[in-house]
């Protein structure tokens, strides 16, 4: 539609002869100044910002978060202090999200809930990292033999059906949160590892990283400074997708009478514990920890995919 | 090939043999005896565990004759359920178990791949966001509150299926829909995006350049190569279903593995845990050896990598 | 001379995110019969998308060709049906790819990928298609064909891939081959031999070829004839001799002092600067902020072809008879 304004189709007759001048420089340098570059972190940023999804998880963590420091605070109610009077009071001002089969408050134990699942999760997942940067930097880094071995070993790790283990650790060493905690990072890190190392190997034959290395620069020194900046994107977004596979372990451990006893809150437990009561109508005792465990795990997934586009290189642009 | 194959068969044996001994470290590790936990054990009971655990022996044998045991697969007796052995519960679970388990690998493979390859094919387009939208709501809803959803909405309210047991086709719906749904959300998000990624391959231009049918192109040139990554969470999503069926049993009281694997957690019957884990595992590692065959007879470059020793 | 094909005006744009980028913004040539025609250019400066438009390979969306002919044996291929083009593409018309490490199938064996074109175009027997395919191994220098159609391509090295490649182009008889950089992926001393083979069948089947390339050392081995393209735009057309010879557009001059020569006498000398953005490209020549006798005339208005022979042409205001005033004042001083 455009095209016909072009002009190509000028007569150059018409052109007047004032224009035939040469250009001054300083115009010409001018426009030769590329585009500002926008740094690597800056750059995911404004492209996380537009995806509406993965902001939308940010938000609801945050507020999650928020709720799990200050929610148990607010409320007048205790977690565990059982109440028979008050047994499967639907939601009310009093009792916003309704009371369970011990007349607890259930706003109150989400929130206890709450601490326990976001302390799981993040537990897990910076234990996972810590342990799996370090295995998989030096995998990767010294490659060779130490590779090797250090590959075949998560190799046979990785085939060890972890919530298996996971459970017979529980069932040996007792639930506790710490034993979950321990039992779910014994196979964890597995995955992470492979990450970094698949991300160490790479990058370690970048000339940036041959250079320093030529300069006699110390080897704990080029994993820092070299290396490690540069592998953060993909450790990121695989911590962002450990945190709801811990939340979801807990929760299942706690379904299936591993997790924190009873009378502790943890959504798992208060999932268990209101199996039976929904059948008999009292719905709320289930939804509530039930939709927060699959919002928190919705919004991790969202925000670990969103990580995951603005993180790429590849997408830049 | 061969070596390629003796290499993950020797690791399979290694896998095995680390959770074989990490069973048995870990229930004589256990505090006190794990076969007399609450003194309510009988004694007949009692005397065949002594006998098939060999307690009275040194610990070396007891490890050496545990091993023997297992490998000839007998698991011995259970401490809740005199007169019955670990075998007798998963002779009778396993039948269960394994077409539950069947079903349900069948329906999500089949239901995700045909989701990612729609959703990669209009790309950005409705189906792509509808997919994608049940695929994330699939990862992020636990199969247990599923499961209760499913039946209290289906089965309680609406009463289209049975609420439990394991009987009939319309008693398999359910549990298999809860099962099912998670890695058939896992797999429609790998297909979608390995698709994506195989579709911009010049390999695909080149086929499209030959003036190939679309329909040649993507069965033939992309579906095989958008389904390599597939293989190989296999085994992972295996270990997701197995996991994931120790509830579904639970829930949908079907008598399979998963819920007397769970029952004997809950009663702490040490011998069954510990034979249930035992077959779980070797059962998965079975089963992801055959997946890295399979891969590797699918994959021709296998060979090549595995000579240059990576 | 026969003319088999004529682009005339085409305009690529392809809908982003960011806007709307106007790859190709009124590109013409010609290609006679039995000719090689080279398409110079940068890479972004819009060759790749000419080529894939006469594929009628532009993927849609993003892409549309959005005006402009492209005249194939007088039939013009932007009206034609997908299904129609496809009856064109890889029998009249084939291509051949920059890169043959990842323009093969891995999960295929050769013989599979390159008889399947030849099965899909014509009605040929399993033993006609194996004999024509061993025919085209042994055109393209694959010595053991026999043997070697059983095997995958990573057990073939690059130079023997891209000779795969042009087989597979070459199997229906093309009238017309598109190379898009063919030797860009190459060892130096295989690209010699892949253009070697590229006159051999030239001669052989006297196949037209366009040839896209950023390289000039390759067109000056191969080409008849040689487009310059910048910014979507072919800015200088004409023989091999005219354009090594007598360039008239100074991107052109640029292009070939930026090549390393062995009789040249000054220095090498890349051009300051980058390509203009193509989301909003310059109402004038976009060549302006980087060349370096820019006017004022030329940053407010593109300037029309002039013809310097019947086959040499060139779009840039020095060809003005008042910038030739210029010029020389500028000598005088």
């Amino acid at each position: 539609m455009k095209r016909n304004q072009n002009p190509q189709h000028y007569n150059q007759k018409n052109v007047p002869d004032e224009w035939f001048t040469w250009r001054k420089k300083d115009i010409r340098e001018q426009e030769l100044v590329a585009r500002p570059s926008l740094s690597y972190w800056k750059d995911a940023w404004r492209r996380l910002r537009k995806n509406f999804l993965a902001m939308s998880g940010i938000v609801f963590l945050s507020l999650l978060v928020l709720m799990a420091i200050f929610g148990p605070i607010l409320s007048p109610y205790d977690a565990n202090t059982q109440v028979l009077s008050e047994q499967y009071q639907p939601p009310s001002a009093e009792h916003w999200f309704g009371t369970d089969n011990a007349g607890r408050d259930v706003f109150t134990r989400t929130w206890y809930g709450a601490r326990i699942s976001l302390f799981v999760g993040f537990m897990a997942a910076l234990i996972d990292v810590t342990i799996g940067i370090i295995w998989g930097g030096i995998s990767g880094y010294k490659g060779g033999r130490t590779d090797n071995v250090m590959m075949r070993i998560i190799e046979i790790l990785y085939g060890i059906p972890y919530l298996l283990v996971v459970i017979l650790l529980l069932v040996v060493l007792g639930p506790s949160l710490s034993t979950i905690i321990i039992a779910l990072t014994v196979t964890g890190w597995v995955g992470m590892a492979r990450i970094v190392r698949g991300q160490v190997m790479q990058i370690k034959n970048y000339e940036y990283v041959l250079a320093s290395k030529s300069f006699g620069t110390k080897t704990p020194r080029i994993i820092r400074r070299g290396l490690l900046p540069n592998t953060m994107g993909p450790i990121i977004v695989q911590m962002t997708l450990t945190v709801p596979s811990a939340i979801f372990a807990e929760a299942f451990l706690s379904f299936i009478g591993l997790g924190i006893s009873s009378p502790n809150a943890s959504w798992g437990v208060m999932a268990n514990d209101s199996l039976g009561a929904i059948l008999s109508g009292n719905w709320w005792t289930l939804f509530f920890p039930a939709f927060f465990i699959s919002f928190t795990m919705f919004a991790f997934n969202v925000l670990g995919d969103g990580l995951q586009d603005a993180l790429d290189p590849k997408l830049r642009k | 090939m061969l070596k390629y194959i003796l290499k993950k068969l020797l690791i399979m044996v290694l896998t095995l043999w680390i959770i074989i001994t990490l069973t048995f470290v870990l229930m004589v590790s256990v505090p006190g005896s794990p076969f007399n936990s609450e003194g309510n054990s009988n004694e007949i009971v009692q005397q065949n565990l002594e006998r098939h655990y060999n307690l009275d022996k040194p610990i070396h044998v007891q490890y050496l004759l545990y091993l023997k045991s297992v490998a000839t697969l007998d698991f011995g007796p259970s401490i809740k359920q005199p007169n019955q052995t670990v075998n007798d519960l998963l002779g009778r679970g396993f039948p269960i178990s394994a077409e539950l388990g069947l079903i349900t690998i069948i329906v999500a493979v089949i239901s995700g791949i045909i989701l990612g390859i729609l959703a990669a094919l209009r790309h950005n387009g409705v189906i792509d966001y509808l997919a994608m939208g049940i695929a994330v709501l699939g990862i992020s809803i636990p199969n247990f509150i599923l499961a209760t959803l499913l039946i209290q909405k289906l089965a309680v309210d609406w009463e289209f299926f049975p609420v439990a047991t394991w009987k009939s086709p319309m008693h398999m719906v359910l549990p298999v829909l809860a099962l099912a749904t998670g890695p058939m959300a896992i797999i429609a998000r790998l297909t979608r995006s390995t698709m994506l990624e195989v579709l911009t391959q010049d390999y695909i231009k080149m086929a499209r350049a030959k003036g190939l049918t679309p329909w040649k192109i993507i069965v033939k040139h992309a579906l095989r190569n958008a389904l390599m990554p597939v293989i190989t969470i296999m085994g992972t999503l295996l270990a997701g279903i197995m996991t994931g069926s120790f509830v579904i049993e639970q829930i949908f009281a079907i008598p399979g593995m998963g819920k007397y694997f769970v029952e004997s957690i809950n009663h702490r019957d040490f011998p069954v845990i510990m034979g249930t884990t035992v077959f779980y595992s070797a059962f998965l590692i079975v089963m992801l050896f055959l997946v890295d065959i399979a891969y590797g007879i699918l994959d021709p470059r296998i060979k090549v990598t595995k000579k240059e020793g990576e | 001379m026969e003319k088999i094909l004529e682009v005339k005006d085409l305009h690529v744009t392809f809908t982003t995110y960011g806007g709307t980028v106007q790859a190709v913004r009124g590109v013409d040539f010609h290609l006679n019969k039995g000719e090689t025609l080279a398409i110079v250019g940068e890479s972004g400066c819009g060759k790749s998308v000419t080529s894939n438009a006469i594929m009628g390979l532009i993927p849609n969306p993003p892409g549309k060709i959005s005006g402009g002919k492209i005249l194939f044996k007088g039939k013009d291929l932007t009206k034609l049906q997908e299904k129609k083009m496809r009856s064109i593409r890889g029998v009249d018309i084939s291509m051949i790819f920059q890169d043959p490490m990842t323009a093969l199938n891995p999960t295929l064996t050769i013989g599979t990928q390159l008889m399947e074109g030849l099965k899909q175009h014509r009605k040929v027997s399993d033993k006609e298609a194996k004999k024509r395919a061993l025919e085209m191994m042994d055109l393209v220098g694959i010595p053991n064909p026999e043997e070697r159609m059983k095997q995958y391509p990573h057990q073939f090295s690059g130079g023997m891939r891209q000779r795969i490649v042009i087989a597979i182009a070459l199997i229906c008889e093309p009238e017309l081959l598109i190379a898009d950089e063919p030797t860009t992926a190459l060892d130096v001393t295989i690209q010699a031999q892949i253009l070697e083979l590229f006159e051999k069948i030239q001669e052989v089947t006297g196949v037209s070829i366009i040839l896209i390339t950023h390289d000039l050392g390759v067109v000056a081995k191969i080409a008849d004839r040689i487009a310059v393209m910048y910014a979507g735009k072919i800015i200088e057309t004409g023989t091999k001799r005219e354009i090594f010879y007598k360039p008239q557009h100074p991107y052109t001059r640029g292009l070939l002092n930026s090549v390393p020569r062995l009789d040249a006498k000054g220095k090498l000398k890349p051009i300051d600067g980058t390509p203009p953005d193509l989301f909003s490209p310059p109402k004038g020549c976009p060549f302006t902020a980087r060349c370096p006798m820019a006017m004022e005339v030329c940053n407010k208005i593109y300037p029309s072809s002039t013809t310097i022979s019947d086959s040499h042409s060139v779009d840039c205001w020095l060809q003005d008879e008042r910038a030739k005033q210029l010029l020389a004042t500028m000598v005088t001083n």
